[in-house]
């Protein structure tokens, strides 16, 4: 890595997404600057280095912006080679890897937010999906084996949702899913995991609060 | 020992086609195995548990899933013809777009061609600003993969071959070459490849098609 690399990273304390990118470059030990966005005030860095998307998580490395987190992730492991590789190097597990990162996107982000707003039948699909991911892990430590891996990343941020998600759908993680909480637990072992998430008391009253919100609009 | 790939396919997916033209320019042979999606056969259920979709990609009995997944396993395991950037950063400003196009271009119109009256009207400027974001990644290049077809061309391909067949069922005109030199442009010097050339499915069976799913699609919006 070179002496004068300058890393950024446009992020949001709460986003699931910035988190992916922070435990990536906490892995590979690469030095970053911060930059807390505001979503309802978007900055004009924000809007210079994504224009098409205005989203976080940006990474801004040399002045070069990538966008979206788990193209931003592999582009980390691409770039900095030298330990932690976060994707294996044989192609069907990468491609396995790839898979199952992507269900991760397709299916908890927004099952999630639908239990979050209380949605039916959101909560049964969504405890589904998350035995489905554990019957991936099996038996090993992590979805990348021995090590954290691309599954691991994009999945271990949601860890924060857990708490909202019992709360919001009546029901207890550890009883439905018991494998996938004690993965996380094992996780947040891992300086990379726990200095990477925000505080999981302070996230949980936030979307507390959001929902207190949400539905005092619903009925206004 | 021998390489054994099959793809499993129907004869209109645009996803499949991704992965069929991928192997082609790489020059792998491979079996294709075609599915009827009303009746999905024990073994693409025993492949793709998850979705039930194709495509599938199997080689040697192992199956690759999800057409963007399947592409960047073809280029990491068939190195001729590469069809990614080497360098990081161009790699990944090609997965982003070749992500917006999934994620922005394919819903946006869907958006347009299942509906009708103001949901209609009111989708196809999204269609037509996404398209613009598209042009805009063409600026001095032959192909989104530069002088010759890579990964993005592939990604987007499918709009070379499906806007007019959805022009034609909509009767809405997306991609006029005035508002859209460069797109124009490409889709003429892509449909030429010979390996894109070969495999576009019928038109006038493409047009059929996608004429019953909007009329089916319709009928059901309307018993709601």
């Amino acid at each position: 890595m070179a002496e004068s690399d300058q890393v950024t990273l446009l992020d949001l304390w709460a986003s699931p997404f910035a988190m992916r990118v922070k435990i990536a470059l906490a892995e590979k030990g690469i030095e970053f600057e911060s930059r807390e966005d505001d979503l309802s005030n978007k900055s004009p860095l924000l809007l210079e280095m994504n224009p098409v998307k205005k989203q976080i998580p940006v990474l801004i490395h040399n002045g070069k912006p990538v966008c979206e987190s788990l193209i931003i992730v592999q582009y980390i492991d691409e770039v900095w080679t030298h330990k932690s590789p976060l994707l294996p190097r044989d192609p069907c597990q990468r491609a396995h890897a790839r898979f199952w990162a992507d269900y991760v996107d397709k299916k908890i982000c927004s099952l999630g937010r639908m239990v979050w707003s209380a949605q039916e039948g959101a909560k049964k699909e969504l405890i589904e999906c998350f035995k489905l991911l554990e019957d991936e892990l099996g038996d090993k430590p992590y979805f990348g084996g021995e090590s954290l891996g691309f599954v691991d990343v994009a999945l271990v941020p949601f860890l924060t949702w857990f708490s909202m998600l019992e709360h919001c759908g009546n029901f207890s993680m550890v009883e439905e899913c018991p494998t996938l909480v004690a993965w996380a637990h094992r996780c947040m072992e891992k300086e990379s995991v726990s200095k990477s998430l925000p505080d999981l008391d302070k996230i949980f009253g936030y979307f507390m609060e959001l929902r207190k919100k949400h539905e005092a609009k619903k009925n206004a | 020992m021998a390489d054994v790939v099959k793809v499993f396919r129907t004869w209109s997916s645009p996803f499949a086609l991704r992965v069929i033209w991928a192997l082609q320019l790489k020059g792998v042979e491979y079996e294709t195995i075609f599915e009827d999606i009303t009746n999905k056969s024990p073994l693409l259920l025993q492949y793709n548990p998850t979705y039930k979709q194709v495509p599938v990609l199997v080689h040697n009995g192992k199956p690759i899933l999800e057409s963007l997944v399947i592409l960047e396993y073809i280029e990491e395991t068939w190195k001729e013809n590469p069809l990614l950037p080497e360098d990081p950063y161009e790699r990944a400003t090609t997965r982003f777009w070749a992500k917006f196009g999934d994620d922005k271009l394919v819903p946006s119109v869907r958006g347009v061609l299942m509906t009708q009256g103001k949901e209609q009207e009111e989708g196809i400027p999204v269609v037509i600003e996404t398209l613009k974001l598209i042009e805009e990644q063409l600026k001095g290049k032959k192909f989104f993969g530069g002088e010759t077809i890579g990964f993005l061309d592939i990604a987007l391909g499918w709009t070379a071959n499906l806007m007019c067949v959805f022009e034609e069922v909509t009767g809405i005109k997306f991609l006029d070459a005035e508002t859209f030199p460069l797109l124009s442009a490409w889709i003429e010097n892509f449909s030429d490849v010979s390996v894109i050339k070969q495999n576009w499915p019928p038109r006038d069976k493409l047009v059929l098609k996608f004429q019953a799913a909007r009329e089916k699609c319709l009928a059901e919006a309307a018993t709601k």
